[in-house]
């Protein structure tokens, strides 16, 4: 319908950007008749999101043309952009952003070095990029939800966590559980994605290929191939999350730091 | 009848010892010491600083300022399990871990990669009246039952004192009757140290020797229970 009143491309996007984002604003307000606030998140979220991805389409022709070395600046970047987002997560844990941002470059990192030397991942900026992005995107999710899951885990078992500490246990045995929680919780995004490829879900990534003109089969099999790599980023990501924020929360004397109204 | 001895072994000494969080002073300045054998009260109103000074004895905080010496070694150079171990602490509200009753009585010496025998178990739980409660889920525990298995789940650990966080506060009065016979049976047989927190006056003169009163985390009185209480 929106294509009957906008006839240049520029305008239908702006559009097209409008209609979604009042759609998503009528979650805001449904949220809020439930007394959860989401107003302030949700705007910046969508107005920074919207503005950085114009700004990056803009340039995207220039970075395609970019010699080949440059995609490893980039995915630098979107490292350290990746490992900032989700560390907010993690409010009152020490060294969060550190934490995210390692846990990012070795789960997503390591992957895409792999595939790249192996060649699952071609070596041209125009693949690695968006193959790249994609899987620390997703080792970003699921990093947020590890921090999320483990940080309020925490919160809620302060007790429980300070008994075992008074008892002798060392620390990071008394935060155990909630570690293996983290991972297991951060997980269930990727699994699911796995799990339903091909029956809820048909990914953007296939449907492009087959548009461009690759064999169906050969870009479903790809689909299963870039699935399986965010499977294996984000599963790593969150490993080495969750193992190395589960010292942050204590004190060089094994004094828990998160605690309720602290 | 003559008074019973003065202990005088000094197991535990702190030294200006004081804690503030955000210009919030919560303990300031706490100079005292617990002998060998004693029971000492700490007492005060609501939010006086008595929670935050036993979480000090047993460093699940840090001191802002001062110190406290156990045995005559600052406890910042005793490794932090160890001195849990040695100055256990029970909580408020009894954190019992999923399993049995053994099971948790098994929790603090599996620490340090000991095992207690079942005869240890019943011994334990002989002494807080809670014998042949070994096998018993840790789910279906009375309230009081609770508290008497986190009693009996620190004694295992063989500790120097007991720190005792208002223990009977969530409990109703048959419950607190039973916690406190178990805490005074512990005295009478094995004369454990102890340090109790409590709101209760009443029961501050009941179970202990010598008191403090906190006042805006400061201590305000000192001396013997009956005569610091009554006052």
């Amino acid at each position: 319908m929106l294509n009957w009143f906008f006839h240049s491309q520029l305008q239908l996007g702006l559009a097209q950007a409008l209609v979604a984002a009042l759609t998503a604003l009528t979650l805001v307000l449904l949220a809020r008749g439930r007394g959860i606030h989401l107003e302030g998140e949700t705007l910046i979220a969508m107005v920074r999101g919207l503005v950085q991805i114009i700004a990056v389409g803009s340039i995207l022709v220039i970075l395609l043309r970019a010699p080949r070395w440059t995609s490893g600046i980039v995915l630098a970047g979107m490292i350290m952009a990746a490992g900032a987002t989700s560390a907010r997560h993690a409010k009152g844990i020490p060294d969060a952003f550190r934490v995210s941002a390692w846990a990012i470059a070795f789960g997503a990192g390591s992957v895409i070095a792999l595939m790249t030397a192996l060649g699952v991942i071609d070596t041209a900026i125009t693949t690695l990029i968006p193959i790249g992005s994609m899987l620390i995107a997703n080792a970003m999710n699921t990093n947020g939800l590890a921090l999320n899951r483990f940080r309020a885990d925490v919160l809620a078992h302060s007790g429980e966590i300070e008994t075992a500490l008074a008892l002798g246990a060392e620390a990071r045995s008394s935060v155990s559980p909630y570690v293996q929680a983290s991972f297991e919780a951060s997980l269930i995004p990727a699994i699911d994605s796995l799990r339903s490829l091909g029956i809820v879900w048909i990914p953007g990534l296939m449907a492009g290929m087959m548009l461009s003109g690759a064999r169906p089969v050969y870009a479903a099999i790809y689909q299963f191939v870039v699935l399986a790599m965010i499977f294996a980023a984000s599963g790593l990501t969150s490993l080495v999350s969750t193992t190395l924020i589960r010292g942050r929360v204590f004190s060089p004397a094994e004094q828990l730091l998160l605690q309720p109204g602290r | 009848m003559s008074a019973p001895p003065i202990p005088t072994t000094v197991i535990l000494r702190t030294e200006h010892l004081g804690r503030t969080v955000k210009d919030k002073i919560l303990v300031q300045d706490a100079n005292f010491e617990l002998r060998k054998g004693e029971v000492l009260a700490i007492t005060g109103p609501s939010g006086s600083g008595k929670t935050s000074l036993l979480r000090l004895l047993n460093r699940l905080d840090e001191p802002t300022s001062g110190t406290v010496y156990v045995e005559d070694v600052d406890y910042r150079n005793i490794e932090p399990r160890e001195l849990r171990r040695k100055l256990g602490l029970v909580t408020q509200r009894p954190f019992l871990f999923p399993g049995t009753v053994a099971d948790n009585l098994r929790f603090g010496p599996a620490q340090r990669g000991q095992t207690v025998p079942s005869e240890g178990i019943e011994q334990l739980l002989s002494q807080v009246g809670l014998k042949d409660y070994s096998g018993r889920d840790v789910a279906n525990l009375s309230g009081g039952e609770a508290q008497r298995v986190s009693l009996a789940r620190t004694l295992a650990n063989s500790p120097l004192a007991l720190l005792l966080d208002e223990p009977t506060s969530a409990l109703d009065e048959a419950a607190k009757h039973e916690v406190e016979s178990a805490i005074q049976k512990v005295v009478r047989d094995q004369g454990l140290t102890f340090v109790v927190v409590t709101h209760d006056v009443q029961q501050a003169i009941r179970l202990a020797s010598r008191a403090l009163v906190l006042d805006q985390g400061r201590i305000t009185r000192a001396g013997q229970a009956g005569e610091v209480l009554s006052a």
